[in-house]
């Protein structure tokens, strides 16, 4: 409501008092696709599902493990790996400074987390993007860490998962971010020849050089629903073709529509979904 | 302003353009014309030299654009003979921002792949100004595989601002039509040469750019976006492209040091579009040894020695 009409009415001493109205930072959330107000611990044990709408909020990577792995017997892979600025690259701020804010924002070293463990009794190597280290940006410790999750899959015979979430290539280490995508799409070649699967979960939102290299690789690709998914971002695409966007453009549903993915799955259900799918690609594996 | 000449090429345009009328003056005028005509001629190559002794990384990131440098079509007429065009992805259709095909290298079949610009509007538009549609990477791949079953070198030219970002190119995949020519060129069991011949527009040019040898051309770029793409969202302004440019380090000599790039294909003095014939030359001594040396590999050590070039990639422990 605006504030114009009202200004006027109110005495100034009442003014401040109308902004003691507004929810408590904290406690309670509110949904950005249906405006409900959630309280947080409720949001939480759903999974951050919104449950007025089931608008599938964005989870850190760690969170997200955390919900598809079994409690026991888990191994972080790789966490010693940490970035470097080999362009000392620079614009309205350096690349190092970025660096050491997304580390002491996330607590995370670079944008995936890896890890070994159980999906209800099955192994697996599952990595996670990190949206909120640098939008998830794919740079050299983030291709080297994939690299080395496959690898773990191949020792340890199992299946790699990875959820992604990301907007693409880290252009602030230029084409050692891009030779990121070769690198990741030829471990999923040998993945391949040791015939293990590879399950791509896309999560709100895949762009840019993720999607267009391990994201859409997947012997299966699934994705949560309603999330952004695609190679150019909405506002290049509308720039180029200087036409609207079609409702629902490169949102998973269309994805799905236009075969870029196997299946839509709903948040609750992940854990099941891929254990069912793991279990019937690769049948010796199972517990 | 001379539009066949760059902002920064202008004062060697003015020398150019004097040179030619002094020239059409002929026998008829006084007799120190060609005197006068050879003291221009030098002055013009001392400026061309100093001007290119020392050019900015957005000088050359324009020099890869020029709008007179030779496209991928050029250098097939030049440097191969016998190319039969192939077309098609045999499941949506032709996408002419790639041309492939077989051909000869002194008397060897080769695959040849690379995106394709327009030289006059018509062309350009039918090029899509050489940013290909998923169409475009499939019937790639096609041939790509179809050169393995044949046992012939795959040879691919790089020259695109990029994928295009368009409605239908994502409807059709975009996206997986390059990751999916990434993980096919990874393991290709065919020796593979990427040229950059001017732009490498990010994955749009990396999807026909694993391989076992990346050569550029002196006066190429080669980077993960467009200048002008970076600045706007980094500097929040395309003012800065000159910035972005520097910052990102896209030139051919910049992406040697880094390790990046196996080798620099030098151009004539002043750039390539001087003189097509010339860098033509210059690429094909420079596939010819690079190839011959390939070819002497077996396909393992070349599978192997692919993997360790791809995993090395940023990262050396």
């Amino acid at each position: 409501m605006s504030s114009s009409w009202l200004g006027k009415i109110l005495p100034s001493v009442g003014r401040s008092s109308t902004k003691k109205t507004e929810v408590p930072e904290g406690l309670w959330k509110k949904c950005a696709k249906c405006g409900a107000f959630l309280y947080r611990p409720e949001l939480e044990k759903n999974q951050d599902v919104c449950p007025k709408c089931d608008h599938h909020m964005r989870i850190n990577a760690r969170r997200r493990l955390d919900l598809f792995l079994d409690a026991e017997g888990r191994e972080e892979l790789a966490a010693e790996l940490e970035p470097v600025d080999r362009l000392k690259f620079k614009d309205s701020k350096r690349y190092k400074d970025r660096l050491a804010s997304a580390q002491k924002g996330t607590g995370e070293k670079d944008a995936l987390v890896a890890f070994r463990g159980t999906v209800q009794g099955y192994p697996v190597v599952a990595v996670a993007f990190e949206f909120e280290f640098l939008g998830g940006s794919m740079g050299t410790i983030v291709g080297e860490k994939f690299v080395r999750a496959a690898n773990a899959a191949i020792e340890h015979s199992c299946p790699l998962v990875c959820f992604s979430a990301s907007g693409g290539a880290r252009m602030q280490e230029a084409l050692f971010s891009l030779m990121q995508m070769a690198k990741t799409s030829a471990v999923l070649e040998k993945l391949k020849e040791n015939r293990l699967p590879f399950f791509s979960v896309m999560t709100d939102p895949v762009y840019g050089g993720v999607s267009a290299s391990l994201a859409m690789l997947g012997d299966i690709n699934l994705a949560e629903p309603n999330a952004l998914i695609g190679f150019a971002g909405p506002r290049v695409i509308e720039q180029t073709v200087r036409q609207k966007l079609p409702e629902g453009f490169q949102r998973s549903e269309f994805l799905l529509e236009h075969g870029a993915l196997d299946m839509i799955v709903h948040r609750h259900e992940l854990r099941d979904t891929l254990h069912r799918l793991m279990d019937k690609l690769l049948p010796q594996n199972a517990a | 302003m001379n539009p066949n000449y760059l902002d920064f090429e202008q004062p060697i345009a003015e020398l150019e353009s004097k040179i030619e009328e002094l020239s059409s003056m002929g026998d008829s005028a006084a007799l120190n014309i060609n005197d006068e005509v050879k003291q221009l001629k030098d002055k013009s190559l001392s400026l061309t030299e100093s001007i290119f002794s020392d050019l900015s990384s957005w000088q050359i990131a324009q020099l890869a654009r020029h709008p007179k440098r030779p496209y991928t079509l050029d250098y097939v007429a030049r440097i191969f003979t016998e190319f039969d065009e192939l077309h098609g992805d045999r499941t949506y259709g032709d996408d002419k921002a790639i041309v492939g095909g077989v051909a000869r290298l002194d008397g060897k079949p080769v695959m040849l792949i690379g995106h394709q610009k327009g030289r006059d509007v018509k062309e350009k538009v039918r090029r899509n100004f050489g940013m290909p549609q998923p169409e475009g990477y499939r019937k790639a791949m096609r041939l790509m595989q179809m050169a393995e079953r044949f046992k012939m070198p795959v040879l691919t030219f790089i020259d695109t601002p990029g994928a295009y970002p368009g409605i239908e190119a994502e409807e059709r995949g975009q996206s997986e039509a390059i990751a999916r020519n990434l993980a096919v060129m990874a393991s290709l069991r065919t020796p593979i040469i990427a040229t950059v011949i001017g732009e490498g527009g990010s994955g749009g040019a990396l999807a026909i750019g694993v391989c076992d040898h990346l050569q550029m051309l002196q006066y190429s770029t080669y980077s993960v976006i467009s200048p002008e793409g970076c600045a706007s969202i980094l500097w929040k302004s395309a003012e800065y492209a000159s910035d972005a440019a520097e910052a990102m380090g896209l030139t051919a000599r910049r992406l040697h040091e880094l390790g990046l790039v196996d080798q620099v294909v030098p151009e004539p003095l002043g750039g390539g579009h001087r003189d097509h014939d010339a860098v033509a030359d210059s690429i094909k001594a420079a596939l010819i040894e690079n190839l011959e040396r390939l070819s002497a590999k077996d396909e393992e050590t070349l599978m192997t020695e692919r993997y360790q070039r791809l995993m090395s990639y940023g990262f050396n422990g």
